[in-house]
Protein backbone atom coordinates (compact mmCIF):
# COMPACT_ATOMS: atom_id res chain seq x y z
CA UNK A 1 0.00 0.00 0.00
CA UNK A 2 2.87 2.40 1.18
CA UNK A 3 4.61 1.38 -1.55
CA UNK A 4 1.46 2.23 -4.22
CA UNK A 5 1.09 5.60 -2.58
CA UNK A 6 5.02 6.91 -2.66
CA UNK A 7 4.99 5.88 -6.79
CA UNK A 8 1.64 7.63 -7.36
CA UNK A 9 2.59 10.68 -5.20
CA UNK A 10 6.31 10.35 -7.79
CA UNK A 11 4.19 9.66 -10.61
CA UNK A 12 1.88 13.18 -10.39
CA UNK A 13 5.23 15.15 -9.02
CA UNK A 14 7.22 14.06 -12.01
CA UNK A 15 3.99 14.98 -14.54
CA UNK A 16 4.19 18.56 -12.67
CA UNK A 17 7.57 18.61 -13.75
CA UNK A 18 6.50 17.53 -17.18
CA UNK A 19 4.29 20.05 -17.58
CA UNK A 20 6.53 23.15 -16.89
CA UNK A 21 8.66 21.34 -19.70
CA UNK A 22 5.99 20.46 -22.10
CA UNK A 23 3.43 23.50 -21.58
CA UNK A 24 6.07 25.85 -23.76
CA UNK A 25 6.52 22.67 -26.17
CA UNK A 26 2.76 22.45 -27.22
CA UNK A 27 2.87 26.55 -27.04
CA UNK A 28 5.76 26.96 -29.33
CA UNK A 29 4.39 24.05 -31.65
CA UNK A 30 0.47 25.11 -31.80
CA UNK A 31 1.41 28.65 -32.50
CA UNK A 32 4.22 28.33 -34.79
CA UNK A 33 4.35 24.74 -35.54
CA UNK A 34 8.07 24.45 -35.46
CA UNK A 35 8.54 21.32 -33.49
CA UNK A 36 11.38 22.43 -31.00
CA UNK A 37 13.93 19.43 -30.34
CA UNK A 38 16.26 22.09 -28.26
CA UNK A 39 13.35 21.96 -25.28
CA UNK A 40 15.08 19.13 -23.52
CA UNK A 41 18.24 21.32 -23.87
CA UNK A 42 16.73 24.16 -22.40
CA UNK A 43 15.42 22.45 -19.55
CA UNK A 44 19.23 20.68 -19.29
CA UNK A 45 20.88 24.14 -19.14
CA UNK A 46 18.41 25.55 -17.15
CA UNK A 47 19.98 22.90 -14.65
CA UNK A 48 23.06 23.52 -14.63
CA UNK A 49 23.16 27.06 -15.10
CA UNK A 50 21.00 27.06 -11.88
CA UNK A 51 23.33 24.34 -9.71
CA UNK A 52 26.44 27.05 -10.59
CA UNK A 53 24.22 29.91 -8.72
CA UNK A 54 24.39 27.59 -6.22
CA UNK A 55 27.82 26.42 -5.92
CA UNK A 56 29.96 29.75 -5.53
CA UNK A 57 32.36 29.34 -8.48
CA UNK A 58 31.32 31.73 -9.82
CA UNK A 59 32.49 34.04 -6.62
CA UNK A 60 28.97 34.56 -5.04
CA UNK A 61 25.97 31.90 -4.13
CA UNK A 62 22.19 32.41 -4.49
CA UNK A 63 19.22 30.79 -3.05
CA UNK A 64 17.66 27.88 -4.74
CA UNK A 65 14.65 29.87 -6.14
CA UNK A 66 16.71 32.87 -6.84
CA UNK A 67 19.31 30.49 -8.95
CA UNK A 68 16.11 28.51 -10.45
CA UNK A 69 14.57 31.81 -11.62
CA UNK A 70 17.80 33.63 -12.86
CA UNK A 71 18.33 30.43 -15.10
CA UNK A 72 14.92 30.63 -16.25
CA UNK A 73 15.38 34.14 -17.60
CA UNK A 74 18.88 33.43 -18.81
CA UNK A 75 17.12 30.14 -21.17
CA UNK A 76 14.13 32.22 -21.90
CA UNK A 77 16.87 35.14 -23.34
CA UNK A 78 18.81 31.91 -25.04
CA UNK A 79 15.51 30.80 -26.61
CA UNK A 80 14.10 34.33 -27.95
CA UNK A 81 17.79 34.97 -29.39
CA UNK A 82 17.59 31.66 -30.95
CA UNK A 83 13.99 32.20 -32.46
CA UNK A 84 14.94 35.64 -33.65
CA UNK A 85 18.75 34.60 -35.10
CA UNK A 86 17.59 31.34 -36.09
CA UNK A 87 13.90 29.87 -36.73
CA UNK A 88 12.77 33.41 -38.40
CA UNK A 89 15.10 32.99 -41.10
CA UNK A 90 13.53 29.32 -41.42
CA UNK A 91 9.87 30.00 -41.40
CA UNK A 92 7.78 27.37 -43.31
CA UNK A 93 10.64 24.83 -43.65
CA UNK A 94 9.55 22.46 -41.30
CA UNK A 95 12.19 19.98 -42.41
CA UNK A 96 15.04 22.56 -42.05
CA UNK A 97 13.52 23.76 -38.34
CA UNK A 98 13.47 19.69 -37.12
CA UNK A 99 17.29 19.96 -38.39
CA UNK A 100 18.47 23.22 -36.66
CA UNK A 101 16.69 22.70 -33.41
CA UNK A 102 18.18 18.59 -33.81
CA UNK A 103 21.68 20.24 -34.30
CA UNK A 104 21.31 23.21 -31.49
CA UNK A 105 20.60 20.72 -29.41
CA UNK A 106 23.78 18.49 -29.77
CA UNK A 107 25.87 21.57 -29.78
CA UNK A 108 24.41 22.54 -26.69
CA UNK A 109 25.27 18.88 -24.97
CA UNK A 110 28.64 19.28 -26.33
CA UNK A 111 29.19 22.61 -24.56
CA UNK A 112 27.62 21.28 -21.22
CA UNK A 113 29.70 18.11 -21.09
CA UNK A 114 32.58 20.98 -21.71
CA UNK A 115 31.64 23.42 -19.02
CA UNK A 116 30.08 20.81 -16.39
CA UNK A 117 31.95 18.14 -17.04
CA UNK A 118 30.42 14.42 -17.40
CA UNK A 119 29.99 13.34 -14.01
CA UNK A 120 26.12 13.78 -12.47
CA UNK A 121 25.92 17.03 -10.53
CA UNK A 122 23.49 16.72 -7.80
CA UNK A 123 21.26 19.75 -6.31
CA UNK A 124 20.58 20.04 -2.60
CA UNK A 125 17.16 20.21 -1.86
CA UNK A 126 16.13 23.90 -1.04
CA UNK A 127 16.29 24.88 2.64
CA UNK A 128 13.04 24.25 4.46
CA UNK A 129 12.09 21.83 2.27
CA UNK A 130 13.70 18.90 2.92
CA UNK A 131 11.80 16.96 5.56
CA UNK A 132 8.94 14.18 4.86
CA UNK A 133 5.50 14.47 5.10
CA UNK A 134 3.91 11.50 7.17
CA UNK A 135 0.77 10.20 6.02
CA UNK A 136 -0.65 7.19 8.20
CA UNK A 137 2.09 4.48 7.25
CA UNK A 138 3.64 6.41 4.30
CA UNK A 139 6.34 9.02 4.43
CA UNK A 140 6.34 11.37 1.29
CA UNK A 141 9.26 14.10 0.38
CA UNK A 142 7.81 17.21 1.28
CA UNK A 143 10.38 18.47 -1.58
CA UNK A 144 8.02 16.09 -3.93
CA UNK A 145 4.93 17.56 -2.64
CA UNK A 146 6.01 21.36 -3.32
CA UNK A 147 6.57 20.52 -6.95
CA UNK A 148 3.04 19.25 -7.43
CA UNK A 149 2.32 22.91 -6.03
CA UNK A 150 4.66 24.75 -8.24
CA UNK A 151 3.28 22.95 -11.18
CA UNK A 152 -0.36 23.80 -10.21
CA UNK A 153 0.59 27.86 -9.40
CA UNK A 154 2.39 27.46 -12.74
CA UNK A 155 -0.64 25.71 -14.68
CA UNK A 156 -3.13 28.47 -12.85
CA UNK A 157 -0.69 31.59 -14.24
CA UNK A 158 -0.88 30.78 -17.73
CA UNK A 159 -4.25 29.26 -17.63
CA UNK A 160 -5.13 33.42 -16.46
CA UNK A 161 -2.60 35.00 -19.23
CA UNK A 162 -3.67 32.41 -21.67
CA UNK A 163 -7.41 33.63 -21.04
CA UNK A 164 -7.58 37.00 -19.26
CA UNK A 165 -5.23 38.98 -21.57
CA UNK A 166 -5.41 40.72 -24.51
CA UNK A 167 -1.34 38.99 -25.11
CA UNK A 168 -3.55 35.65 -24.33
CA UNK A 169 -6.42 35.95 -26.62
CA UNK A 170 -3.66 37.60 -29.51
CA UNK A 171 -1.74 33.90 -28.64
CA UNK A 172 -4.71 31.77 -29.08
CA UNK A 173 -5.84 33.67 -32.11
CA UNK A 174 -2.11 33.15 -33.66
CA UNK A 175 -2.94 29.40 -32.49
CA UNK A 176 -6.38 28.93 -34.38
CA UNK A 177 -5.70 30.71 -38.11
CA UNK A 178 -1.59 32.40 -38.24
CA UNK A 179 -2.71 33.91 -41.59
CA UNK A 180 -6.08 35.68 -40.18
CA UNK A 181 -4.37 36.60 -36.97
CA UNK A 182 -1.95 38.99 -38.90
CA UNK A 183 -4.53 39.88 -41.32
CA UNK A 184 -6.25 41.62 -38.63
CA UNK A 185 -3.16 43.36 -37.31
CA UNK A 186 -1.63 40.93 -34.66
CA UNK A 187 2.23 41.18 -35.01
CA UNK A 188 2.59 37.50 -34.81
CA UNK A 189 6.18 37.54 -35.32
CA UNK A 190 6.17 39.44 -32.15
CA UNK A 191 4.16 36.68 -30.51
CA UNK A 192 6.55 33.99 -31.74
CA UNK A 193 9.39 35.76 -30.16
CA UNK A 194 7.64 35.73 -26.98
CA UNK A 195 6.02 32.68 -26.54
CA UNK A 196 9.44 31.32 -27.77
CA UNK A 197 10.94 32.67 -24.95
CA UNK A 198 8.74 32.14 -22.40
CA UNK A 199 8.66 27.90 -23.06
CA UNK A 200 12.33 28.11 -23.09
CA UNK A 201 12.10 30.07 -19.25
CA UNK A 202 9.81 27.12 -18.61
CA UNK A 203 11.87 24.81 -19.25
CA UNK A 204 14.92 26.47 -17.94
CA UNK A 205 13.10 26.85 -14.60
CA UNK A 206 11.76 23.20 -14.67
CA UNK A 207 15.09 21.94 -14.96
CA UNK A 208 16.26 23.50 -11.83
CA UNK A 209 13.40 22.67 -9.95
CA UNK A 210 13.81 19.11 -10.96
CA UNK A 211 17.13 19.06 -10.30
CA UNK A 212 17.10 17.70 -6.54
CA UNK A 213 14.91 14.61 -8.17
CA UNK A 214 16.12 13.89 -10.82
CA UNK A 215 20.17 15.31 -10.45
CA UNK A 216 22.17 17.09 -13.89
CA UNK A 217 24.07 14.74 -16.19
CA UNK A 218 25.05 14.60 -19.80
CA UNK A 219 21.91 13.31 -21.76
CA UNK A 220 19.45 14.42 -19.50
CA UNK A 221 18.49 16.56 -22.40
CA UNK A 222 17.58 13.62 -24.43
CA UNK A 223 16.07 12.24 -21.34
CA UNK A 224 13.36 14.84 -21.06
CA UNK A 225 12.52 15.65 -25.13
CA UNK A 226 11.07 12.60 -25.93
CA UNK A 227 9.25 12.68 -22.46
CA UNK A 228 7.65 15.97 -23.48
CA UNK A 229 7.02 14.95 -27.28
CA UNK A 230 4.77 12.01 -25.70
CA UNK A 231 3.15 14.54 -23.41
CA UNK A 232 2.52 16.79 -26.50
CA UNK A 233 1.21 13.91 -28.94
CA UNK A 234 -0.91 12.65 -26.23
CA UNK A 235 -2.53 16.01 -24.94
CA UNK A 236 -2.55 17.86 -28.60
CA UNK A 237 -0.29 20.93 -29.78
CA UNK A 238 -1.10 24.28 -28.63
CA UNK A 239 -3.37 22.88 -25.62
CA UNK A 240 -2.30 23.67 -22.35
CA UNK A 241 -4.80 21.67 -20.87
CA UNK A 242 -4.07 18.60 -23.04
CA UNK A 243 -0.36 19.61 -22.04
CA UNK A 244 -1.75 19.11 -18.19
CA UNK A 245 -3.45 16.19 -18.27
CA UNK A 246 -1.02 14.60 -20.80
CA UNK A 247 1.95 15.51 -18.21
CA UNK A 248 -0.12 13.28 -15.74
CA UNK A 249 -0.95 10.69 -17.93
CA UNK A 250 2.76 10.64 -18.93
CA UNK A 251 3.97 10.95 -15.62
CA UNK A 252 2.18 7.78 -14.55
CA UNK A 253 2.94 5.68 -16.76
CA UNK A 254 6.61 6.55 -16.72
CA UNK A 255 6.96 5.98 -13.10
CA UNK A 256 4.50 2.91 -12.88
CA UNK A 257 6.13 1.45 -16.04
CA UNK A 258 10.03 1.52 -14.66
CA UNK A 259 8.37 0.01 -11.07
CA UNK A 260 6.49 -2.51 -12.51
CA UNK A 261 7.87 -3.55 -16.33
CA UNK A 262 11.29 -1.81 -16.36
CA UNK A 263 12.50 -3.94 -19.19
CA UNK A 264 9.61 -2.31 -20.77
CA UNK A 265 9.23 0.71 -19.69
CA UNK A 266 9.83 2.85 -23.04
CA UNK A 267 7.28 0.19 -24.59
CA UNK A 268 4.84 1.23 -22.58
CA UNK A 269 5.75 4.93 -22.94
CA UNK A 270 5.72 5.15 -26.38
CA UNK A 271 2.52 2.87 -27.15
CA UNK A 272 -0.20 5.33 -25.91
CA UNK A 273 1.68 7.85 -28.33
CA UNK A 274 1.91 5.54 -31.23
CA UNK A 275 -2.11 4.55 -30.68
CA UNK A 276 -3.47 8.36 -30.39
CA UNK A 277 -1.33 9.23 -33.23
CA UNK A 278 -2.79 6.61 -35.31
CA UNK A 279 -6.30 6.90 -33.90
CA UNK A 280 -6.41 10.47 -32.65
CA UNK A 281 -4.18 12.30 -34.58
CA UNK A 282 -5.13 15.77 -33.10
CA UNK A 283 -4.14 14.68 -29.14
CA UNK A 284 -7.19 14.33 -27.27
CA UNK A 285 -7.30 18.03 -26.62
CA UNK A 286 -6.09 19.33 -30.02
CA UNK A 287 -7.13 22.21 -32.04
CA UNK A 288 -7.62 23.98 -29.06
CA UNK A 289 -5.42 26.39 -26.51
CA UNK A 290 -7.24 25.64 -23.73
CA UNK B 1 -5.07 65.01 -56.82
CA UNK B 2 -7.89 66.55 -54.78
CA UNK B 3 -9.15 62.81 -54.19
CA UNK B 4 -7.07 60.15 -53.84
CA UNK B 5 -7.69 56.60 -54.35
CA UNK B 6 -8.80 54.59 -51.61
CA UNK B 7 -7.25 51.22 -52.81
CA UNK B 8 -5.46 50.85 -56.11
CA UNK B 9 -4.32 47.45 -57.52
CA UNK B 10 -1.90 48.38 -60.81
CA UNK B 11 -0.97 45.29 -63.65
CA UNK B 12 -1.02 42.74 -60.79
CA UNK B 13 0.58 39.20 -61.91
CA UNK B 14 -0.20 36.45 -58.65
CA UNK B 15 0.55 32.47 -59.26
CA UNK B 16 -0.28 29.89 -56.70
CA UNK B 17 2.99 27.76 -57.54
CA UNK B 18 3.42 27.72 -61.48
CA UNK B 19 -0.41 28.39 -61.44
CA UNK B 20 -1.24 32.14 -62.92
CA UNK B 21 -3.91 33.43 -61.14
CA UNK B 22 -4.15 37.08 -61.75
CA UNK B 23 -2.85 38.85 -64.98
CA UNK B 24 -2.39 42.44 -65.10
CA UNK B 25 -4.94 43.15 -62.62
CA UNK B 26 -5.89 46.47 -62.14
CA UNK B 27 -8.50 48.07 -60.29
CA UNK B 28 -9.10 51.38 -58.50
CA UNK B 29 -11.34 52.01 -55.83
CA UNK B 30 -12.07 55.56 -54.79
CA UNK B 31 -12.58 57.15 -51.41
CA UNK B 32 -16.16 56.15 -50.04
CA UNK B 33 -17.08 54.50 -53.13
CA UNK B 34 -18.05 51.29 -53.30
CA UNK B 35 -16.39 48.74 -55.74
CA UNK B 36 -18.26 45.86 -56.93
CA UNK B 37 -16.05 42.96 -57.32
CA UNK B 38 -17.45 40.32 -59.89
CA UNK B 39 -16.79 37.24 -61.51
CA UNK B 40 -17.09 33.14 -61.52
CA UNK B 41 -15.71 30.64 -59.08
CA UNK B 42 -12.14 30.73 -59.98
CA UNK B 43 -11.61 33.88 -61.99
CA UNK B 44 -9.41 35.35 -58.89
CA UNK B 45 -11.81 37.62 -57.01
CA UNK B 46 -10.46 35.92 -53.49
CA UNK B 47 -6.95 35.84 -54.81
CA UNK B 48 -7.19 39.92 -55.61
CA UNK B 49 -8.13 40.09 -51.94
CA UNK B 50 -5.43 37.70 -50.93
CA UNK B 51 -2.58 39.85 -53.01
CA UNK B 52 -4.26 43.25 -51.10
CA UNK B 53 -3.78 42.04 -47.48
CA UNK B 54 -0.44 40.95 -47.95
CA UNK B 55 -1.18 37.24 -47.72
CA UNK B 56 0.05 36.33 -51.25
CA UNK B 57 2.77 38.80 -52.44
CA UNK B 58 2.20 39.60 -56.21
CA UNK B 59 4.90 38.11 -58.91
CA UNK B 60 4.46 41.96 -60.42
CA UNK B 61 3.03 44.55 -59.86
CA UNK B 62 1.73 47.24 -57.18
CA UNK B 63 -0.73 47.93 -54.80
CA UNK B 64 -1.21 51.21 -53.16
CA UNK B 65 -3.29 51.95 -49.99
CA UNK B 66 -4.42 55.82 -49.87
CA UNK B 67 -1.87 56.88 -52.52
CA UNK B 68 1.44 55.00 -50.65
CA UNK B 69 2.81 51.87 -51.78
CA UNK B 70 2.04 48.50 -49.80
CA UNK B 71 3.66 45.85 -52.00
CA UNK B 72 4.97 43.21 -50.50
CA UNK B 73 4.90 44.59 -46.71
CA UNK B 74 3.63 41.85 -44.09
CA UNK B 75 -0.10 41.26 -43.59
CA UNK B 76 0.12 43.15 -39.96
CA UNK B 77 1.95 46.08 -41.69
CA UNK B 78 -0.66 46.42 -44.52
CA UNK B 79 -3.42 46.32 -41.53
CA UNK B 80 -2.16 48.71 -39.69
CA UNK B 81 -2.36 51.11 -42.69
CA UNK B 82 -6.15 51.18 -42.63
CA UNK B 83 -7.11 48.01 -44.47
CA UNK B 84 -9.46 45.20 -43.11
CA UNK B 85 -10.47 42.02 -44.41
CA UNK B 86 -14.19 39.88 -44.44
CA UNK B 87 -12.59 36.79 -45.66
CA UNK B 88 -14.36 34.35 -47.40
CA UNK B 89 -15.77 31.66 -45.29
CA UNK B 90 -15.58 34.37 -42.41
CA UNK B 91 -12.67 32.47 -40.65
CA UNK B 92 -13.86 33.97 -37.03
CA UNK B 93 -11.33 32.97 -34.43
CA UNK B 94 -13.07 29.58 -32.94
CA UNK B 95 -11.51 29.24 -29.69
CA UNK B 96 -11.80 32.89 -28.64
CA UNK B 97 -14.82 34.53 -27.47
CA UNK B 98 -16.51 36.90 -29.37
CA UNK B 99 -15.59 39.29 -27.33
CA UNK B 100 -11.93 39.07 -27.72
CA UNK B 101 -12.28 37.99 -31.09
CA UNK B 102 -12.94 41.89 -31.61
CA UNK B 103 -10.31 42.42 -28.85
CA UNK B 104 -7.28 40.90 -30.53
CA UNK B 105 -8.38 43.19 -33.99
CA UNK B 106 -8.83 46.50 -32.03
CA UNK B 107 -6.57 49.29 -33.59
CA UNK B 108 -6.82 53.11 -33.11
CA UNK B 109 -7.91 55.93 -35.51
CA UNK B 110 -5.77 56.83 -38.25
CA UNK B 111 -5.88 60.19 -38.85
CA UNK B 112 -7.96 61.72 -41.74
CA UNK B 113 -10.78 59.51 -40.34
CA UNK B 114 -14.46 60.70 -40.97
CA UNK B 115 -16.52 58.28 -39.37
CA UNK B 116 -17.17 57.81 -35.23
CA UNK B 117 -14.54 55.44 -34.05
CA UNK B 118 -15.47 51.58 -33.71
CA UNK B 119 -15.36 50.22 -30.72
CA UNK B 120 -16.79 46.72 -29.16
CA UNK B 121 -19.81 48.82 -27.85
CA UNK B 122 -20.46 50.23 -31.05
CA UNK B 123 -20.10 47.08 -32.72
CA UNK B 124 -22.47 45.45 -30.73
CA UNK B 125 -24.90 48.02 -31.00
CA UNK B 126 -25.66 47.81 -34.71
CA UNK B 127 -25.22 43.67 -34.05
CA UNK B 128 -27.71 43.27 -30.89
CA UNK B 129 -27.32 39.40 -31.21
CA UNK B 130 -23.42 39.58 -30.73
CA UNK B 131 -23.85 41.19 -27.60
CA UNK B 132 -26.29 38.48 -26.41
CA UNK B 133 -23.55 36.25 -27.28
CA UNK B 134 -20.37 38.68 -26.11
CA UNK B 135 -19.23 35.52 -24.02
CA UNK B 136 -19.79 32.68 -26.27
CA UNK B 137 -16.73 31.03 -28.12
CA UNK B 138 -17.11 32.37 -32.01
CA UNK B 139 -17.12 28.62 -32.83
CA UNK B 140 -20.46 27.84 -31.62
CA UNK B 141 -22.35 30.95 -33.03
CA UNK B 142 -24.77 30.30 -36.46
CA UNK B 143 -23.11 31.10 -39.73
CA UNK B 144 -24.78 33.94 -39.90
CA UNK B 145 -23.45 35.41 -36.63
CA UNK B 146 -20.30 34.36 -37.74
CA UNK B 147 -20.52 36.95 -40.41
CA UNK B 148 -21.69 39.61 -38.38
CA UNK B 149 -18.76 38.82 -36.04
CA UNK B 150 -16.20 38.77 -38.72
CA UNK B 151 -17.48 42.36 -39.77
CA UNK B 152 -17.00 43.50 -36.65
CA UNK B 153 -13.75 41.63 -35.90
CA UNK B 154 -12.67 44.07 -39.44
CA UNK B 155 -14.50 47.40 -38.50
CA UNK B 156 -12.73 47.06 -34.78
CA UNK B 157 -9.46 48.12 -36.71
CA UNK B 158 -11.01 51.10 -37.52
CA UNK B 159 -10.14 50.76 -41.65
CA UNK B 160 -10.16 53.18 -44.37
CA UNK B 161 -10.44 50.38 -46.52
CA UNK B 162 -12.77 47.44 -45.74
CA UNK B 163 -12.58 44.31 -48.38
CA UNK B 164 -15.52 42.11 -48.02
CA UNK B 165 -15.09 38.69 -49.99
CA UNK B 166 -18.41 37.11 -50.17
CA UNK B 167 -20.16 37.93 -47.33
CA UNK B 168 -23.32 36.27 -48.34
CA UNK B 169 -21.81 32.83 -48.79
CA UNK B 170 -23.75 30.53 -47.19
CA UNK B 171 -26.82 32.60 -45.59
CA UNK B 172 -30.12 32.57 -45.68
CA UNK B 173 -32.09 34.89 -47.63
CA UNK B 174 -33.35 37.06 -44.63
CA UNK B 175 -29.50 37.26 -43.41
CA UNK B 176 -28.27 37.98 -46.83
CA UNK B 177 -30.70 41.27 -46.20
CA UNK B 178 -29.18 41.92 -42.68
CA UNK B 179 -25.86 41.72 -43.89
CA UNK B 180 -26.58 43.90 -47.14
CA UNK B 181 -27.84 46.42 -45.15
CA UNK B 182 -25.49 46.73 -42.96
CA UNK B 183 -22.81 47.20 -45.87
CA UNK B 184 -24.88 49.86 -47.09
CA UNK B 185 -25.29 51.97 -43.50
CA UNK B 186 -20.93 51.70 -43.53
CA UNK B 187 -21.05 52.63 -47.03
CA UNK B 188 -22.78 55.55 -46.04
CA UNK B 189 -20.73 56.35 -43.17
CA UNK B 190 -17.98 57.27 -45.88
CA UNK B 191 -16.10 54.05 -45.24
CA UNK B 192 -14.75 52.64 -49.13
CA UNK B 193 -15.59 49.15 -49.32
CA UNK B 194 -14.35 46.51 -52.21
CA UNK B 195 -17.33 43.54 -52.20
CA UNK B 196 -16.44 40.68 -53.72
CA UNK B 197 -19.64 38.41 -54.50
CA UNK B 198 -20.67 36.06 -57.57
CA UNK B 199 -24.01 37.45 -57.34
CA UNK B 200 -24.92 40.77 -59.46
CA UNK B 201 -28.01 41.27 -58.11
CA UNK B 202 -26.75 41.72 -54.60
CA UNK B 203 -24.01 44.20 -55.88
CA UNK B 204 -25.72 45.94 -58.90
CA UNK B 205 -28.14 47.81 -56.30
CA UNK B 206 -25.53 49.43 -53.63
CA UNK B 207 -21.95 49.30 -55.26
CA UNK B 208 -20.83 52.58 -57.56
CA UNK B 209 -18.59 50.89 -59.64
CA UNK B 210 -18.21 47.24 -61.24
CA UNK B 211 -15.01 45.29 -61.81
CA UNK B 212 -15.64 42.21 -63.26
CA UNK B 213 -12.67 39.07 -63.48
CA UNK B 214 -13.17 36.13 -65.91
CA UNK B 215 -9.78 33.60 -65.68
CA UNK B 216 -7.39 36.17 -63.69
CA UNK B 217 -7.95 39.08 -66.58
CA UNK B 218 -9.83 42.01 -65.63
CA UNK B 219 -13.31 41.54 -68.19
CA UNK B 220 -15.10 44.44 -67.48
CA UNK B 221 -14.62 47.80 -65.75
CA UNK B 222 -17.61 49.35 -65.41
CA UNK B 223 -20.28 51.43 -63.12
CA UNK B 224 -22.97 49.83 -61.61
CA UNK B 225 -25.59 52.40 -63.74
CA UNK B 226 -24.15 51.20 -66.84
CA UNK B 227 -24.85 47.32 -66.44
CA UNK B 228 -28.34 47.37 -64.96
CA UNK B 229 -28.76 49.54 -68.36
CA UNK B 230 -27.98 46.53 -70.11
CA UNK B 231 -24.65 47.67 -71.55
CA UNK B 232 -22.62 44.78 -71.73
CA UNK B 233 -23.76 41.74 -71.89
CA UNK B 234 -23.22 39.61 -68.82
CA UNK B 235 -24.15 36.19 -69.61
CA UNK B 236 -20.35 35.86 -71.20
CA UNK B 237 -17.90 36.61 -68.32
CA UNK B 238 -20.69 35.49 -65.14
CA UNK B 239 -22.58 32.50 -66.61
CA UNK B 240 -26.39 31.78 -65.71
CA UNK B 241 -28.04 33.67 -63.16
Amino acid sequence: MTFWLLLTVNSITFGGLLFLLSAGFSLIFGLMRIPNLTHGSMFMVGAYLGTTFLSGTLGFTLDFWAAAVIAALEVAILGALMERLLLRRLAGQQLAQVLVTLGVSFMVADLCLMGWGGDPISVATPAGLGGFVRAGPAVFPLYRIAVIGIAVVFAVALWLMLERTRLGAMIRAGVDDPQMARVVGIRVSQLFTIVFGLGAGLAGFAGMIGGPILSVYPGLDQDMLPLALVVVILGGTGSLLGSFVGSIIVGFIYNFGQALLPELAYFVLFLPMVLVLVLRPQGLFGGQVL
Amino acid sequence: MANKNALCLRDIDAFYGDSHVLQKVSLTLGEGRLLGLLGRNGAGKSTCMNVTVGLLPPRAGAVEVLGAAVTRLPPEAIAARGVALVPQGRRVFKSLTVRENLMVAARDVLPGTRHQPWTAQTVFAMFPRLAERATQMAGYLSGGEQQMLAIGRALMANPRVLLMDEPSEGLAPQIVAEVMATIRKLKESGLSIVLVEQSPKLVFDIADDIVILNSGRVAVVSTAAELKAGAVDLRQHLGVF
